[in-house]
């Protein structure tokens, strides 16, 4: 049995990902970033989220964790990450949104008893623009979780293929 | 405490530069820094200079930071030079591998300054 059905036998189901996702990503910006990451009270609009961070699961859990937000927000947190002003960001904010995606997904995955051990993280990659579609061999929808950093959407996504 | 030298082994610039200011922050005074890609860049550097720290990812191309740390022996310069791992691999099992290999000390991403004081003034207080 893979840990994925463990975690899903223990009753520690998908429906109980969300929160984790949440969490994972909350705890990442409160500590890296020194930014609260919000629940928004309304939907936020997705136009303009032309940042995408991917980080690949494979092991027990395969599957692909994604971080999207618009490139400005993607430039604050890099300038959060790194300390310093939100104009002197340069290429780096591509490096940046992969290690947050890469720390969330991590973060996500020590989360559900059984899984650290069993999942390997792949190195991130970062897409920009918003034009482009995925075909993934994932079971069912993504889980998805839509946060506020700054006033502004973060869409956060697990799609698994187990 | 004295200035020390660290190496920084990290595939991410990024990442590098945080680790480095973490260290500031916990009040650990940094004479020199240098900076490697990965475990094969890092084994380049300690062979032309010297440290006092080395804070090493796990997951990085073309050697790991596991990889890495079984290699430290055939290195000269970094005998005895201690190691800890900042890596957002948090298993036990990786613990495990990355103490069975020599590391010192174990820092899970995502971090505060406060952990990275934690795991390095110990090992920097136990340095021969």
């Amino acid at each position: 049995m893979s840990a994925a059905d463990l975690a899903l036998a223990s009753g520690m189901g998908r429906g109980c990902w969300a929160p984790l996702l949440q969490l994972a990503a909350q705890e990442v910006f409160d500590l890296m970033l020194g930014s609260a990451l919000t629940i928004p009270i309304e939907p936020a609009p997705e136009q303009g989220l032309d940042i995408t961070a991917m980080v690949g699961l494979a092991g027990q859990l395969c599957g692909v964790v994604t971080v999207r937000c618009s490139e400005k927000s993607a430039a604050l947190m890099a300038a959060r990450l790194l300390g310093i002003a939100p104009d002197q960001v340069g290429p780096e904010m591509w490096d940046a949104m992969g290690e947050i995606c890469n720390m969330v997904a991590g973060n996500f995955k020590n989360k559900i008893s059984g899984m650290a051990d069993g999942c390997m993280l792949s190195v991130p990659t970062v897409i920009t623009g918003a034009d482009y579609s995925v075909h993934s061999l994932a079971d069912d929808g993504a889980l998805r979780v839509t946060m506020a950093f700054e006033g502004a959407p973060v869409i956060i996504s697990l799609q698994v293929h187990s | 405490m004295d200035s020390i030298r660290a190496l920084i082994v990290d595939d991410s610039s990024v990442m590098r530069k945080i680790v480095e200011r973490s260290l500031r922050q916990a009040g650990i005074s940094l004479s020199q820094v240098f900076e490697a890609g990965n475990g094969a860049e890092a084994l380049g550097a300690l062979r032309e200079n010297k440290v006092d720290l080395i804070l090493c990812d796990i997951n990085m191309p073309v050697m790991d930071g596991l990889e890495f740390v079984k290699q430290l022996a055939t290195v000269e310069n970094a005998k005895g030079v201690p190691v800890v791992m900042i890596t957002t691999e948090g298993s036990e099992a990786h613990v495990v591998q990355a103490l069975s290999a020599g590391a010192r000390g174990y820092i899970r991403k995502p971090f505060t300054p406060d952990q990275v004081k934690e795991q390095v003034l110990p090992v920097l207080a136990r340095k021969p």
